[in-house]
């Protein structure tokens, strides 16, 4: 190198190469510094807040004490529910994209429905769970309205992961199970599903995440501010974390802060949890190849 | 083998296999259905109003957001645009080149376990639900950007525009690593075999030939920033007019169906204006959406 | 040896991959009970052949397939059910496939998708079918093992196990030897003579002398062209009616 390049500019070469790498490194830094000091902060503050019984008592006088049990019991109602539904929509539809559908205008449009289905607006979702569930149907504002809504809205980030889970068995496993007189479903049934199991796993769990955080789309088609009892059925409205987490922090006055800091700890460590138990579930994935 | 089962079993096995490759057809489009469906029902809920006696031009027009007066009501719904606007574009001015710095750093310049590790900091940062980042500006953005800036209330263009850029920052960087990766390394290789810099190959080889999946990772995060809800509704104030400033409130498109919606009556004009305003916010991240799509797919082709 | 009636007849076949022609109007016959060789270069045509009996050439995008191919005088293109025609065929890969399941299971896929319960039947089946695909007692003790950890040549004599199990008809098999030492391929040939005592086969070898020493009569494939067919002392004699055929069977090409 040296017989080619001027020493001078070789260390010049040499230093703006060492800056770019800060630039980029000082970008990124820059990102995640701030969301680490914030998560820390709402430990930090959240954790004296968190006890038996702020986990499992109802709210009380008026929300300015008590527990947020309720809202971790309808969390679960409405993500159990969404899942429920979204789970087996969203299996199926990646199968027939992946195994079924031939590339042309029909898979094109369907995928273009699946973006567009990721991109509208959570609240644009909920105008619709208004329109479609707790109007048109009949439905209510209840869970099963709410988690409809959720479903749909979360059915994407299933499709997803799925189909990628499904294209990553190799095709020559599904031509040897053809010549041996397997028909497409069998084939599917019994060797591209139980082979994917992971990767389907991986975008359920973040379906479970998605759906335990958002908050625009069961305002209006389930959630409630305050229910003193837990909810019987999916006809029932319930209380949610993270609708519990906006009432409390905008909507009623004098709570005491560190309630509303245990509420966000825990909303935020549940769909972390889950998210990074997804990311380990993916990653054990990747080394456990079974061929 | 064909001994082995009756000719009536084949039957039975046939159409049960008929029924199944129907229920997963039927699956496979549904999410085209539930596109039109979204489309119909917030139509449904929009159209008396949008189309039997809204001003369309005061709707695009006019700042003036009065829905619930007696006397005189009006729906000028151009603060509210402005709102959302100017949020947007502040939260792209920190994103766009923190993300795609990031998506650089990531893509060309860590390695091995650094990569990994960064890679799942930002697919966590993604998990991260929107209230709680309004809480966050609420409780951590509001006070400092009071302190720093000297102001009253730090509910504003700022402090929304920071959340939407850290919230829109994840899918830049996935997007932008992803279109990053696409570029052939016969390119960097070529371009370093000449002698230039990891800088320079960057800047001038990288940049050019992933331009297509830088844009589609911006324009998905506009499409993230736009139809964001609780983060802005928590944390940009309640003022409807058009901002002058980034200290200033808002009050964007998505915060204003969120706050009144609960308030309306079902079937009232307040009530479907915010339908109008939903059919809005879906028609721009719609064409948001497919121009990404587009430029995405170019990537892909090549 | 010659019976009334072929098992397999393939009647002016020609098939394109999009602009490129992979067979030109080849008219060939397997008989019953008779070894058919399939001899030729790379790219003539010989697995196109294969795949367009047991109806996977579909799979593939663009293949347009026109003329005839009939297995006991039917049509195959219009068999009313196509796992049940491709079960009648066994098919032999040239790459080897285990599949993602026990060996067990590898072997015993076939009957079972086709509705076989029995624990016994499928026993014996798949005990069968392992020793004559000569991979019984290096697998006897671990059945229970991935299909897919075991060696390339192992794995093709899986694959061999798998297409015997569903009790083919006609077995077809495409350049099988190509991952398995000497050895073993000797003692399938011998199963392969066993077999032909009641099944058809088609033998697509790249090996002439393979072909030579199994199959009853043999076909040379040429750029999807058939060139001839005959017995194969005939094609591997002095005197073959094409003297492309001696070139090539005496390695003055391919």
């Amino acid at each position: 190198m040296a017989v080619f390049d001027s020493s001078d500019g070789a260390r010049r070469r040499h230093f703006t190469q060492s800056i770019a790498r800060s630039v980029f490194a000082g970008m990124t830094i820059l990102l995640i510094l701030p969301v680490v000091a914030i998560i820390g902060l709402l430990v930090v503050r959240g954790a004296p807040a968190l006890s038996a019984e702020f986990l499992f008592s109802a709210p009380m006088r008026g929300m300015t004490a008590g527990g947020i049990w309720p809202a971790i019991v309808g969390t679960m109602w409405l993500v159990g529910v969404s899942l429920a539904v979204a789970a087996p929509i969203g299996v199926l539809a990646a199968v027939y994209l992946n195994e079924y559908a031939r590339d042309g205008w029909i898979t094109r449009i369907v995928h273009l429905a699946i973006v567009n289905l990721a991109g509208v607006p959570s609240i644009v979702h909920a105008l619709f769970g208004v329109g479609a569930f707790v109007l048109f149907l009949s439905l209510g504002t209840s869970i099963l309205s709410a988690s409809l809504t959720l479903a749909i809205m979360t059915l994407p980030v299933i499709i997803a992961s799925t189909k990628e889970a499904l294209a990553a068995v190799p095709m020559p496993f599904r031509e040897a199970c053809w010549n041996v007189g397997a028909t497409r479903w069998q084939t599917i049934r019994h060797v591209v599903l139980p082979n994917s199991v992971a990767g389907i796993l991986t975008g359920v769990i973040l379906q479970v995440s998605r759906a335990a955080g958002e908050t625009a789309p069961i305002l209006f088609t389930g959630a409630a501010f305050f229910l003193p009892h837990l909810p019987q059925s999916v006809n029932d409205q319930c209380m949610a974390l993270s609708m519990h987490l906006f009432t409390l922090s905008t909507q009623v006055p004098n709570v005491p802060p560190q309630m509303t800091y245990g509420t966000a700890l825990v909303l935020l460590g549940l769909v972390l949890t889950v998210n990074a138990t997804s990311i380990v579930i993916r990653s054990r994935l990747r080394r456990k190849r079974r061929w | 083998m064909a001994k082995g089962w009756s000719k009536t079993r084949a039957q039975v096995e046939r159409a049960k296999e008929r029924v199944i490759e129907l229920a997963i057809a039927a699956c496979g489009i549904s999410a085209v259905v539930f596109v039109f469906a979204i489309i119909y029902f917030v139509f449904r809920e929009a159209a008396p109003l949008l189309f039997g006696g809204l001003d369309i031009g005061q709707f695009l027009g006019s700042p003036e957001w009065y829905p619930d007066s007696v006397s005189n009501k009006r729906y000028g719904a151009l603060a509210l645009i402005a709102g959302t606007l100017s949020v947007t574009v502040l939260a792209m001015a920190i994103a766009v080149p923190f993300g795609l710095g990031a998506a650089i750093y990531v893509s060309e310049f860590s390695h091995g376990r650094t990569k990994e590790a960064l890679k799942v900091v930002i697919e966590l940062l993604a998990g991260v639900p929107s209230v709680v980042w309004g809480f966050i500006g609420l409780v951590v953005i509001n006070p400092i950007i009071i302190d720093v800036f000297n102001t009253a209330v730090g509910l504003n263009v700022l402090n929304g525009a920071f959340l939407l850029g850290l919230m829109s920052v994840p899918i830049m960087v996935s997007i932008g690593e992803d279109a990053l990766k696409a570029v052939p390394d016969t390119y960097r290789e070529a371009a370093e075999a000449m002698g230039a810099t990891k800088w320079q190959v960057t800047w001038r080889v990288l940049l050019p030939a992933a331009r297509n999946g830088l844009l589609a990772a911006v324009l998905l995060g506009v499409g993230r920033a736009v139809g964001e809800t609780m983060a802005v509704l928590m944390a940009t104030g309640h003022a409807v007019h058009i901002p002058t400033s980034p200290l200033d409130s808002v009050r964007t498109m998505t915060a204003t169906i969120a706050a009144e919606l609960g308030e309306t009556a079902k079937g009232s004009d307040h009530y479907r204006i915010l339908f109008v305003l939903g059919a809005l916010l879906f028609a721009i991240t719609f064409v948001v959406n497919l121009v990404a799509d587009v430029a995405i797919r170019g990537v892909r082709k090549r | 040896m010659v019976s009334e009636r072929p098992k397999v007849q393939f009647e002016t076949l020609t098939v394109h991959f999009g602009e490129h022609i992979a067979l030109k109007d080849v008219t060939l016959d397997l008989r019953p009970n008779e070894i058919l060789g399939i001899i030729g270069p790379a790219g003539s045509g010989k697995t196109t052949l294969l795949r367009a009996l047991n109806r996977t050439l579909e799979l593939t995008r663009d293949a347009r397939i026109e003329g005839k191919v009939q297995l006991d005088g039917e049509d195959v293109y219009r068999a009313p059910s196509l796992p049940a025609l491709r079960r009648r065929i066994g098919m032999v890969a040239p790459l080897p496939v285990g599949l993602p399941m026990s060996i067990y299971d590898n072997v015993a896929f076939a009957p079972r998708m086709a509705g076989v319960r029995s624990k016994t039947t499928l026993d014996g089946l798949v005990e069968t079918c392992l020793v004559q695909a000569a991979l019984w007692d290096e697998v006897k003790d671990r059945l229970a093992d991935l299909g897919t950890k075991l060696s390339g040549g192992q794995q093709q004599r899986l694959t061999i196990a798998r297409a015997l199990s569903h009790e083919p008809e006609v077995l077809c098999l495409d350049e099988f030897s190509i991952a398995i030492d000497p050895v073993t391929t000797m003692r399938i040939e011998e199963v392969l003579k066993e077999l032909s005592r009641r099944i058809s086969i088609l033998l697509v070898t790249n090996l002439v002398q393979q072909a030579r020493r199994l199959a009853h009569r043999t076909a040379f494939l040429l750029m999807g062209e058939l060139v001839e067919v005959g017995p194969t002392e005939g094609l591997f004699g002095r005197n073959p009616s094409d003297s492309r055929t001696f070139d090539y069977v005496h390695g003055m090409f391919g």
